[in-house]
């Protein structure tokens, strides 16, 4: 069992869509890549005016649509800059994490990071750090739509 | 819903995409794209044949949206969002796929970065089949300004922005504006009186009709946007009347307590009711609440007794104010680093080991030993004297990575007043670089070395200690490979900028950016240098990184300018992404109301009704709703949705 996943896990490239906030995480990535600092292509980005407004409903819907991990970036809490739009996110991670353990998909799919605009290498990080988190994971399967 | 006309168009960005981008095979996967009816790439889509081609084609494929595939939208979303609209498309129905910095400059294989600026553009163009027209908000503007800072960066932006016909209010922490230019002795490289180029400045705004100073003062609170910032300004008590205050030193004369003077950086002592210095605008004395005995007439009061005018009153209470601005400057300053993070040179701890804002007050006139330079410890002339440089810079490892920029030129400074000032003495410099660019600068150092013959020494100082009465600093010249020892009567740190103390406090407050440093980020490092990245705040001087004097009255005058290009138009625009409601699915819930960060969100008739200027567009609103009954325009769910199916196709 163990040889058969190491085997899936060799060349399995995970699917990430990051979910970045517009002020802090999506300017880090932009500095990430103004300091041309290299990091895996795994992660799609979506940028989205704040982690606020990330319904639970977006990461479900995401792993739904065949995502093997999903991630969540935004200000530093209290560096908001819609004041507590991440304190509200921060809220929903307990909740989505539950809600994934509950319906059985391995919780360490769903990522949540706090990259500031002056973090471009910890944004790579974050990429680099969760693909290879996501690896050991094997293909989500559990909840993409239409899986034999 | 009728179907879109979206063109795609693929910038090169000369080598910048194309070099890991198959932009060719990206324009052609877009063009298989639903809604999309022209797809095309160019080498520079920013350039005026790159724009041309774009309207060009809005109008010969009668698009009714675009997607311009290229660099962060923060570099030219504006850019073609104005060429849209020259085109007569509506400008927020173009939408910018970034895939420069989140794709070709991040990847090397070619393969896999242009699979993901396809998604990337795919996503983008979901994203545009949904956008809608819309129209800016008009929003009126406050003729008013806050300039947050006493220091020279504030007083000239608060005087700038004054002289045009502007209300500024001017707020600073301490009892005085003047800041730490005001406790130069020289300034490099003409050798100018730094109080006698600042004094008549402070005196300007003290006098003139469109600044209102509020000096022993805080910001506390900033609520609002662009063009109308409610700020809520603490004043602390100063239990001293500036309007009779009469300077006349009587309160001083009869304070028992001594503590140290903080413009003299602890090299001199004053009590507790005192004039930060001479010159001080408010010209007053304040009487410092930590240090008082009290504010208690039955345990001291000496002070109250001793004022013939009556201007002390122990009752004073602080005071908060709310004001309505429509811009705002921040300008806090710098503080040097301290002295106790450098233990291998004393900690602090070691007699005669000054830092260079204290040599300052040693050389000044004015300072703690009128203009003579003395050994704090014993009062005498020191004869031999070394100056350290990049004490706390330019150490990764241990201490703050950048150059702190002004120490080389401040240095040699200090080596000619110092020379000048003890013609007998020796000065020895240790230093990395040289760093000396700037107008005269160069110059400058050279005659410090040669005519004053300051003798320097390129290495680093490892050690410090005390040893018979003076300093002994090992050091070594790299120059020769010698280790070097001398025993010093005094030693000179000149100590790294960094950002004043409550910089983190006043950028949570503002809700603007820090760089890895710590100083306040600007919008863009070289495009948008006094801009930060919220809409209406500026930022002037040291507080945006470490800088010298002719730069930092650029910077405020340049944030002067925008301020007034932006106050100067009759109404401004609030951009039109805001939250908006469907009525037929809205069940008065109440559950965006609580979740708004902006109070934007009333109860009217049982339906959720949102003011459209107080909305900022963050979708914390959205997220709540179990029935998706608010939504903010442009980013709507169903928008999300394509673009995460466009993520993962």
């Amino acid at each position: 069992m163990s040889e058969q996943q190491a085997e899936v896990t060799t060349d399995y490239e995970p699917r990430i869509v990051a979910f970045l906030c517009k002020w802090c995480s999506s300017a880090g990535s932009d500095l990430a890549g103004v300091s041309r600092i290299q990091y895996p292509s795994n992660a799609t980005p979506i940028t989205v005016p704040c982690t606020g407004s990330i319904s639970p409903n977006y990461i479900l819907s995401a792993l739904k649509k065949g995502a093997d991990g999903v991630l969540v970036s935004g200000c530093h809490i209290g560096d908001c800059h819609y004041i507590e739009g991440n304190f509200l996110a921060r809220r929903k991670i307990h909740l989505v994490k539950e809600l994934l353990g509950f319906v059985g998909i391995e919780q360490d799919r769903f990522r949540m990071s706090w990259v500031s605009a002056a973090e471009g290498a910890k944004y790579s990080q974050v990429i680099k750090d969760f693909v290879e988190d996501l690896r050991p994971l094997g293909p989500q399967t559990k909840v993409k739509a239409g899986r034999s | 819903m009728t179907k879109k006309r979206t063109g795609v168009f693929v910038c090169h960005c000369g080598n910048n995409i194309a070099a890991t981008v198959d932009v060719k095979k990206v324009a052609e996967a877009m063009s298989n794209e639903e809604n999309v009816v022209a797809s095309e790439d160019y080498v520079y889509m920013c350039s005026d044949p790159g724009q041309n081609a774009v309207l060009q084609s809005i109008k010969d494929n009668k698009l009714d949206s675009v997607v311009i595939s290229c660099c962060s939208p923060n570099l030219h979303e504006k850019t073609f969002r104005d060429n849209a609209k020259r085109a007569g498309l509506n400008s927020f129905t173009c939408e910018i796929a970034n895939i420069r910095e989140q794709c070709a400059w991040v990847h090397k294989d070619k393969a896999v970065a242009t699979e993901k600026a396809i998604k990337i553009s795919r996503s983008a163009v979901r994203r545009a089949g949904r956008d809608q027209a819309l129209e800016p908000i008009a929003v009126p503007v406050t003729r008013k300004v806050l300039v947050i800072g006493g220091g020279i960066a504030g007083i000239q932006a608060a005087l700038d922005i004054a002289n045009a016909g502007l209300k500024v209010i001017l707020v600073e922490k301490l009892a005085t504006i003047g800041g730490h230019m005001l406790q130069l002795s020289e300034t490099f490289p003409t050798l100018d009186c730094s109080q006698c180029i600042l004094s008549p400045k402070m005196v300007d705004v003290s006098r003139h009709e469109n600044i209102e100073l509020m000096t022993y003062s805080e910001v506390q609170e900033v609520n609002g946007s662009v063009g109308n910032f409610q700020v809520k300004i603490k004043q602390k008590p100063s239990y001293v009347d500036p309007e009779l205050c009469k300077i006349c030193d009587d309160c001083a004369a009869v304070c028992p307590v001594v503590v140290p003077n903080e413009h003299d950086l602890g090299l001199t002592a004053r009590r507790a009711i005192h004039i930060p210095f001479a010159q001080a605008i408010p010209a007053s004395y304040t009487l410092d609440e930590n240090a008082c005995l009290g504010l208690n007439p039955v345990r001291c009061g000496k002070c109250k007794d001793a004022c013939d005018v009556g201007a002390i009153n122990y009752d004073m209470l602080p005071k908060t104010v709310t004001e309505e601005v429509g811009a705002i400057v921040v300008a806090t300053g710098y503080d040097l680093y301290a002295q106790e993070h450098m233990n291998e040179l004393g900690g602090g701890q070691i007699d005669d080991v000054l830092d260079g804002l204290q040599f300052e007050r040693l050389c000044s006139a004015s300072g703690a030993t009128k203009g003579h330079v003395l050994r704090p410890s014993d009062r005498t002339v020191p004869k031999d004297v070394v100056f350290i440089q990049c004490v706390g810079s330019r150490d990764p490892a241990n201490h703050c990575a950048y150059c702190s920029k002004i120490c080389c030129m401040y240095t040699a400074k200090h080596a000619s007043l110092y020379k000048h000032h003890v013609p007998d003495g020796r000065a020895y410099v240790f230093y990395i670089d040289i760093r000396s660019g700037g107008k005269g600068y160069e110059e400058f150092v050279q005659r410090i070395m040669e005519e004053d013959e300051a003798i320097y020494l390129r290495g680093r100082v490892s050690k410090l200690y005390r040893k018979d009465g003076k300093v002994r600093v090992l050091g070594t010249d790299t120059l020769t490979g010698q280790n070097v020892e001398i025993d010093a009567d005094m030693v000179v740190l000149a100590l790294a900028m960094e950002p004043s103390k409550g910089t983190a406090d006043i950028a949570k407050t503002l809700k603007i950016g820090r760089d890895k440093d710590g100083f306040l980020a600007e919008a863009h490092p070289k495009l948008k240098p006094v801009e930060s990245v919220t809409a209406g705040i500026f930022l002037a001087g040291c507080a945006q990184g470490p800088k010298d004097i002719p730069e930092t009255v650029s910077q405020a005058s340049a944030a002067a300018a925008k301020v007034i290009g932006l106050l100067s138009q009759p109404t401004l625009s609030h951009a039109p992404t805001v939250a908006k409601v469907r009525n037929s699915h809205c069940t008065g819930c109440e559950m965006c109301v609580t979740a708004c960060p902006y109070n934007a969100i009333s109860l009217e008739n049982g339906k959720a009704l949102v003011n459209e200027v107080l909305c900022e567009g963050c979708g914390s609103c959205s997220a709540t709703c179990v029935r998706s009954a608010i939504e903010v325009k442009n980013t709507t769910g169903l928008q999300i949705q394509e673009m995460i199916e466009a993520c993962l196709a």
